[in-house]
């Protein structure tokens, strides 16, 4: 354990927290809300500023709009710590900024590095993850949606739908099939698609919390640039795991339930019943107890995760743990919000005596986390499978004398 | 920077890996599970031989002056192993309590025979943390009379350390107006007694009632320690688990095919690989981040008993009609996850303490 809390760390934590205290008071981004537009300008001041004094996109090279800092698992630690005990609002996540953009920087040109990584980062370049299908949820790899090449131009036909943020993005990263002749995981690559190309068809779909933040897209004919395919033709499913892990850290990322754990902390010691305070409460506050007590073991996980990607020391199953872990946690935090509210805890749509933070939206919300980006199941099976090296499923057809298996 | 263990760290958990792999079998544990002393004397003087007693002793006082997390290393790896001596009690809480709350001259002469393994000591602090039978001790001058329970590995050691709120004293075990008497726990890997004193002869660490801080800090140890013991015995269970579901055939298939129990395993691993990053830090803030160790001492002793639990029961219930026999001997490393669980606070009073800590809660549940 080098963690080395010298002098320079106490200096640069007072300085975070001065930050907080004086530039975070002064904000008013507020974070996005799901269902919500665009990052407002206010929101993208603010994550200018954070972007200037490293405490967003901190390690992301310069030439890329980024701060250029070297990663340093303290300070990191140290942002999290006083952003979160001062609860200044962090800097925009958005599926390019938490995915798209560690993509291209994992495997993207240099050309597209140059031009998407600082406008995504800015928060003015907004993207959509064009992943599933009505047919091809979990079983992603059997895509259908077609690309197929004329002259400098894939033109691309099928559906997608869960599209987030669809509805107003400039852009889309997504999946099509080029190759029909290859194996399933072969036939696929990752393009970046223009939302403005003619073709595009936009259907929200409105969701258990009532916003309409997911969508319906048709795409007939739309022209792709044979230039904006990341990686290789026949590759896409490759690099869309490279998305994914990122996907899933990010769905995973500890802070959020330090963050809940604050909050529900907080709403305990005002929120009172028949005069008792519910933090007083020995049966509440056991709850929120085990709570932090799994959210700190996925704190401290992340700077370990955060030291081996550092320190290049290689990843193996505890790499895949985090979104199942964090995903349910999050849940149970909420719901404990809504428990300790009672009746009041249910009242919604900006109801009178409705209570500041709308913790039942959070509370429906954190299926989010649990279904998209691969459902916890289907995390389990990654982890047995990848994690643990145990068999994959067998494949079954059904016929009309019933379940076959498949040998393959 | 880095966050996770040294070379050094792993080398020492690698060395008594394999000597326990050699030294311990199944057969040996269950061998000493049979005796009314379950405290294996050839194990232990083995276990000196590697010099793990001496991890938390001050090279002043002839210890290698290594940190809780090399401690907390060893103590992982002999949960894993569950090893039938008490290196709690002779190598972490005894010499602490002596380091802590002792005297120069106690120190200088106490702490290298503990280095040495020449004196080996009993440990008692479960009455100032929750103390359930209402036992006291009333200290006079140089005698002690009252009683004290849920003594660590006293039966076999020269001397006891006791605990009354705020002061810490030792006694010796073949001193007149000493009874001790045996505690048989489910946990068929230690030893656990009871004492009665009348009018015993003892020796105080420091002074009446200057103890309170020492107490604090040895309570911190123990929860790190035990929790570490559990997460060792947990990380054996579920490799046995892995191991169970590639073997056994049902259906013309390994069970570890069938999706719920690759589920099962997966949520096992899911639960306790940050238990290790959360003990990893908690020892590391015991040694040097003050103000957080005693929340995230709680915390990882909570956390990881509720883990290593869940971690018992799938195992068990993964080897079917196996699991339960006492032929494969699972049951051991249940039993001793199950001890860990209550010893000095269960995990109810553990996240009651680390509310206190974070003044989220009156009244701390300790008599210290
Ligand atoms: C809020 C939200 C936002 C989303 N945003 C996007 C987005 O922006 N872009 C995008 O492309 N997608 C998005 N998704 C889609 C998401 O990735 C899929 O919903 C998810 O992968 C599951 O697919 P499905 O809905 O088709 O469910 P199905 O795959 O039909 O799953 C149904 C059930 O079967 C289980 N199941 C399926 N296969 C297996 C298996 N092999 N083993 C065990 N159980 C299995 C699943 O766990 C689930 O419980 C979003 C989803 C949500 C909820």
């Amino acid at each position: 354990m080098e963690l080395n809390y010298g002098p320079e760390y106490d200096d640069f934590r007072a300085e975070v927290r001065h930050f907080c205290e004086t530039e975070g008071k002064k904000t008013k981004s507020g974070a996005l809300r799901m269902g919500e537009n665009r990052p407002s300008q206010a929101a993208i001041d603010w994550q200018g500023q954070l972007i200037e004094a490293g405490y967003t996109a901190r390690t992301i090279p310069k030439e890329y709009g980024g701060y250029g800092g070297t990663a340093d698992i303290v300070k990191s630690l140290i942002i999290q710590e006083e952003f979160v005990a001062s609860g200044t609002r962090s800097g925009i996540q958005n599926q390019g900024i938490s995915m798209l953009v560690p993509t291209l920087l994992e495997v993207g040109t240099e050309e597209q590095k140059l031009k998407y990584i600082k406008p995504t980062i800015n928060g003015e370049m907004i993207w959509a993850q064009g992943y599933s299908e009505p047919g091809s949820g979990s079983d992603l790899a059997s895509l259908k949606t077609k690309g197929v090449v004329e002259g400098d131009n894939f033109v691309i036909n099928g559906q997608k739908i869960w599209t987030s943020s669809a509805q107003y993005a400039d852009m889309c990263f997504i999946l099509v099939r080029t190759e029909p002749e290859a194996p399933k995981h072969h036939g696929i690559s990752y393009l970046l698609m223009d939302m403005k190309t003619t073709g595009i068809d936009i259907k929200p779909l409105v969701t258990m919390t009532g916003d309409a933040f997911f969508n319906e897209m048709f795409i007939s004919d739309v022209k792709v640039p044979v230039t904006s395919i990341v990686g290789q033709r026949g590759e896409g499913w490759r690099v869309a795991n490279v998305t994914l892990k990122y996907e899933r850290g990010m769905i995973g990322n500890p802070g959020m339930s330090a963050m809940g754990i604050r909050g529900v902390a907080d709403l305990m010691e005002e929120e009172t019943i028949s005069g008792i305070r519910a933090m007083d409460m020995p049966v509440y506050r056991d709850r929120l107890l085990k709570l932090q007590g799994r959210s700190l073991a996925n704190k401290y996980h992340g700077l370990r995760l955060l030291s081996n990607e550092i320190n290049k020391e290689g990843m193996g199953v505890e790499g895949l743990i985090v979104k199942l872990s964090a995903t349910y946690l999050s849940h149970e935090i909420y719901s404990l919000a809504v428990d300790v509210m009672g009746e009041f805890g249910t009242l919604y749509d900006g109801s009178a005596y409705q209570r500041q933070k709308d913790w039942m939206r959070q509370y429906l919300g954190s299926f989010m986390g649990i279904i998209g980006g691969g459902t916890s199941q289907i995390q389990k099976n990654v982890i047995s499978e990848r994690g643990l090296g145990l068999p994959r499923e067998p494949l079954v057809k059904l016929d009309q004398n019933g379940w076959e298996l498949i040998k393959k | 920077m880095r966050f996770g263990l040294s070379e050094e760290q792993t080398m020492l958990s690698d060395m008594l890996n394999k000597y326990l792999v050699a030294n311990l079998p199944l057969d040996v544990v269950r061998a000493s599970s049979e005796q009314t002393l379950h405290h294996n004397q050839e194990i232990w003087s083995g276990l000196l031989d590697q010099g793990i007693h001496s991890i938390l002793i001050p090279e002043d006082y002839g210890g290698a002056g290594l940190s809780m997390l090399h401690s907390e290393v060893v103590s992982e790896t002999l949960g894993k192993h569950i090893v039938p001596v008490s290196y709690l009690s002779n190598a972490v809480l005894s010499p602490l309590a002596i380091l802590y709350a002792g005297s120069e001259s106690q120190k200088e002469q106490l702490l290298p025979e503990l280095a040495s393994g020449s004196t080996s000591f009993g440990i008692a602090l479960t009455d100032v943390v929750a103390n359930r039978e209402n036992t006291k001790l009333e200290i006079n001058g140089n005698k002690v009379s009252g009683s004290a329970t849920f003594i660590m590995a006293g039966e076999n050691a020269d001397k006891l350390i006791l605990a009354a709120p705020g002061t810490l004293l030792i006694v010796d075990t073949k001193a007149a107006g000493v009874t001790m008497e045996r505690l048989n726990t489910v946990d068929k890997t230690r030893d656990f007694s009871a004492v009665t004193l009348k009018d015993a002869p003892c020796e105080l660490l420091g002074e009446i009632g200057s103890a309170d801080d020492a107490i604090e800090k040895l309570l911190n140890a123990a929860r790190i320690s035990i929790a570490a013991d559990s997460l060792g015995a947990a990380d054996a269970m579920f490799n046995q688990a892995l191991a169970y579901s590639r073997e056994r055939f049902q259906f013309d298939r390994p069970i570890g095919s069938f999706q719920s129990i690759k589920h099962i395993l997966a949520e096992m691993i899911t639960d306790l690989e940050p238990c290790r990053s959360l003990l990893w830090y908690a020892a590391y803030a015991y040694d040097e981040v003050e103000d957080e160790a005693k929340l995230v001492a709680c915390h990882a002793k909570a956390h990881i008993s509720e883990m290593a639990k869940h971690v018992g029961r799938a195992t068990t219930e993964l080897h079917g009609g196996m699991g339960f026999t006492d032929l494969l001997g699972l049951h051991f490393w249940f039993k001793r996850i199950e001890v860990n669980r209550q010893l000095l606070g269960g995990p109810e009073l553990q996240r009651h303490n680390a509310a206190v800590a974070q003044g989220w809660a009156p009244n701390a549940i300790t008599a210290a």
